[in-house]
């Protein structure tokens, strides 16, 4: 995609953004962290994206995320940006995944009260998925499949999300190097890694992570491109590089 | 079974009944007579005979080689089929020995028991010799010689070659004969050599039988019989429908809860079939169980036909009864488990871990796994700052461009891909630990790397230049980022 486009996109993204903020959310601002306001401080005045918020599903359910490339983890930090890890979370990841892009380490996690299950192929990681989604104790449940396994049709998708559904633990169904063709999931996400906010004390250091982040279908919420930081708890806009311009004043610079 | 050998070849080859054959094992002078038929035993052939001797006698008998490993599998077999009569079975040489003391009375009486035991071991064509007794040393020698215990001969004993003899040599041919006689003086007699005094006290029940032990808390398990063999595959699930809530109602009684069970389904042809499951808390409740044991119980071959199932529960520990919570939200523990349970069962309990902290600076032994089952609760790793989510479970070999050989990298090509550095952290020196690797062991320095487009890497460069433990540093690619 262009330059072009992507601005274009983030403009219907922030057209969403204009309303002025309620004092609550500018209290929600005050809690930002140091490097962010170190950030803001460089930036000039605050910028009113307040009340921002990325789409969300109303109640737990299946969303699917796919990753830009096989070789692009960013999609796990958008995701475990929303995961809860209050209760323990299953993690399933078929044998493709964890060759091609590696296993799951708990200390880069938020968590490490997981259960994790090496599923031989697709058909036993959505089992293995469809067990844990009926498993209310869990916080959410995680599979990644690798390419477009045809244990994987919309049947199998509308199952797990007529699961979740029923007993309110959501599920992320991460797909790897797949194509995205028929599905039963209520939120379709594509992430992929963008070029960091720059680091407040090191410049050359990598600083806070940004996603480009494409909603492309959704129930109950319109399409959109964003370009995201997770930071104090919640999604803030990022202008992507080059749209400065566009972005000015609207949202976080860095 | 005097005749195991013989009646398992009869069953396997379709040679005629009267065909005079031996089955013959090598021994330190030619071949030696293991066992024979019926026809050649009328023609003078006889067991521990030598071949030339018999064939002196008649030149008509056939000689076969025998198959002792194979005769002894097949008691090791019928040893645990016959954990139908009682729970403790031992193979004991040739034969079987059966502690069923209390077990009689289930089969109608000794006799009964003994008839049972008779009928089935016919059915399978083989013939089998029974003793009941008091002493496991009298049992033995009356399924082998007839007669009263002091009208047996000396061999009854159990003693080596050597020593029989001797005893019939001076004469003292019976049992009986021996147990008239001073016990010090049989003592002083046969001081060095295999000790009388002791067979005739294990015989007589004067001395403990050392090596039968008696489990003093036996597994619950719960037995079903049928009437008539069922090769149905769905046998074995409807007989798990009785077998749990019989077993459930054992463990209620003795306030255990089960962590692993076998189901084993007793075929008419004397082989067993089991397949057992775990699970990572104890659990006594019937659905659960039924629910782990369903898939594993239709997968049981019936073979020629099951006529008897087990249900044992192998490992218990004790679980009270219990109320998870009163008036707050269920912790969801027991959920957990059960769904640990269930997922170990299908895909294997290797395939579902947890993660597990080890004392070390290395990041892929710092968090190792282990299987769900073994564990419920998570542990809680200590975090090093700038961890990946994500490992590569062995580091993958890149080339990197660099300005200075100790400098940051500048440029990789990981998986034919090309990536530039655009903002690069680190090193973080990770040391080799030198009481475990070899002395040859480099150190790592890990480097956070984010390339153009955003992605973000963990690679390190393992060595230095000079170190004296190789050549040029070697780079690899080790984790990714979020």
């Amino acid at each position: 995609m262009s330059r072009v486009a992507r601005g274009l996109s983030l403009v219907a993204g922030g057209a969403v953004s204009a309303r002025p903020s309620t004092p609550a959310e500018a209290g929600a601002q005050t809690r930002v962290s140091a490097p962010l306001l170190a950030l803001r401080a460089r930036a000039g005045p605050l910028p009113s994206q307040g009340n921002w918020e990325l789409p969300r599903p109303e109640r737990p359910t299946l969303c699917e995320l796919f990753a830009a490339h096989p070789r692009d983890g960013g999609w796990a930090g958008f995701l475990l940006a929303q995961v809860a890890t209050a209760k323990p979370l299953l993690w399933v990841q078929d044998r493709m995944a964890i060759l091609e892009s590696g296993r799951i380490h708990p200390p880069g996690l938020p968590s490490q009260n997981l259960i994790h299950v090496t599923a031989r192929d697709a058909k036993d990681a959505l089992w293995a998925m469809e067990e844990g989604v009926r498993c209310a104790a869990l916080s959410a449940v995680i599979g990644e499949l690798w390419g477009d396994p045809r244990a994987l049709d919309f049947t199998a998708t509308r199952r797990l999300a007529v699961a979740c559904e029923r007993s309110g633990v959501p599920c992320w169904l991460v797909r790897l190097g797949g194509i995205a063709n028929l599905s039963g999931a209520r939120m379709r996400w594509r992430i992929a890694s963008a070029p960091s906010l720059i680091h407040p004390l090191d410049g050359r250091s990598p600083g806070v992570p940004v996603w480009d982040a494409e909603l492309f279908r959704a129930r109950g919420a319109p399409p959109g491109r964003w370009s995201v930081a997770h930071e104090a708890d919640r999604f803030h806009l990022v202008a992507a590089a080059g749209d400065r311009a566009l972005g000015a004043g609207e949202r976080l610079t860095a | 079974m005097p005749q195991l050998a013989i009646e398992r070849w009869a069953q396997a080859s379709d040679s005629p009944p009267e065909a005079p054959i031996v089955l013959t094992v090598e021994g330190t002078h030619g071949p030696i007579i293991h066992a024979v038929t019926a026809a050649a035993a009328t023609r003078g052939a006889r067991p521990g005979a030598r071949l030339t001797d018999a064939r002196a006698l008649d030149p008509a008998l056939v000689a076969l080689p025998a198959d002792p490993a194979g005769d002894a599998a097949l008691v090791e077999r019928l040893a645990l089929w016959a954990g139908r009569w009682s729970p403790l079975v031992e193979v004991d040489g040739d034969g079987l020995r059966l502690d069923v003391s209390g077990v009689a009375h289930l089969f109608g009486g000794k006799d009964g028991l003994v008839a049972d035991i008779r009928a089935r071991f016919a059915r399978m064509g083989l013939t089998a010799r029974i003793a009941i007794a008091p002493t496991a040393a009298a049992a033995w020698a009356l399924a082998r010689y007839k007669g009263d215990i002091p009208a047996l001969p000396v061999a009854a004993l159990r003693l080596d070659g050597d020593t029989t003899r001797t005893l019939e040599r001076l004469g003292l041919k019976t049992v009986g004969a021996l147990m008239n006689l001073p016990r010090l003086a049989l003592a002083r007699r046969f001081r060095g050599a295999d000790n009388v005094v002791d067979a005739l006290d294990r015989m007589l029940g004067r001395k403990d039988e050392p090596l039968t032990a008696v489990p003093s808390d036996p597994p619950p398990c719960a037995a079903l019989r049928l009437e008539e063999p069922a090769t149905h595959p769905e046998a074995a699930a409807q007989a798990l429908e009785r077998l749990i809530p019989k077993l459930v109602r054992q463990l209620e009684h003795r306030h255990l809860g089960a962590r692993r069970l076998s189901l084993t389904g007793f075929r008419v042809d004397g082989s067993v079939a089991q397949s057992s499951v775990a699970t990572a808390i104890p659990s006594r409740e019937p659905k659960h169980l039924a629910r782990l044991l369903a898939d594993k119980a239709a997968a049981l071959d019936p073979g020629f036909g099951f006529d008897a199932f087990a249900l044992t529960a192998e490992w218990t520990e004790s679980l009270g009864a219990a109320q998870e919570s009163l008036v707050e939200e269920p912790s969801g523990e027991r959920d957990i488990a059960r769904l640990v349970d269930r997922l170990s069962v299908k895909l294997g309990p290797s395939h579902v871990l947890r993660p597990q902290a080890f004392e070390s600076h290395l990041p892929e032994r710092a968090s190792g796994w282990v299987a769900a089952l073994t564990t419920t609760k998570a542990t809680e790793l200590p975090s090093p700052p700038q961890r990946p989510p994500r490992l590569l479970d062995r580091p993958e070999a890149i080339d990197v461009i660099y300005a200075t050989p100790e400098g940051v990298p500048r440029r990789f090509v990981w998986r034919r891909a090309v990536h530039d550095i655009a903002r690069v952290d680190g090193p973080e020196r990770i040391a080799p630990e030198w009481w475990r690797s070899p002395s040859s062991a480099r150190l790592r320095d890990y480097y956070r790397v984010e390339d153009g487009d955003g992605r973000r890497y963990w690679i390190y460069r393992e060595g230095l230049i000079g170190d004296g433990r190789g050549g040029l540093p070697n780079w690899f690619m080790h984790g990714l980022f979020g």
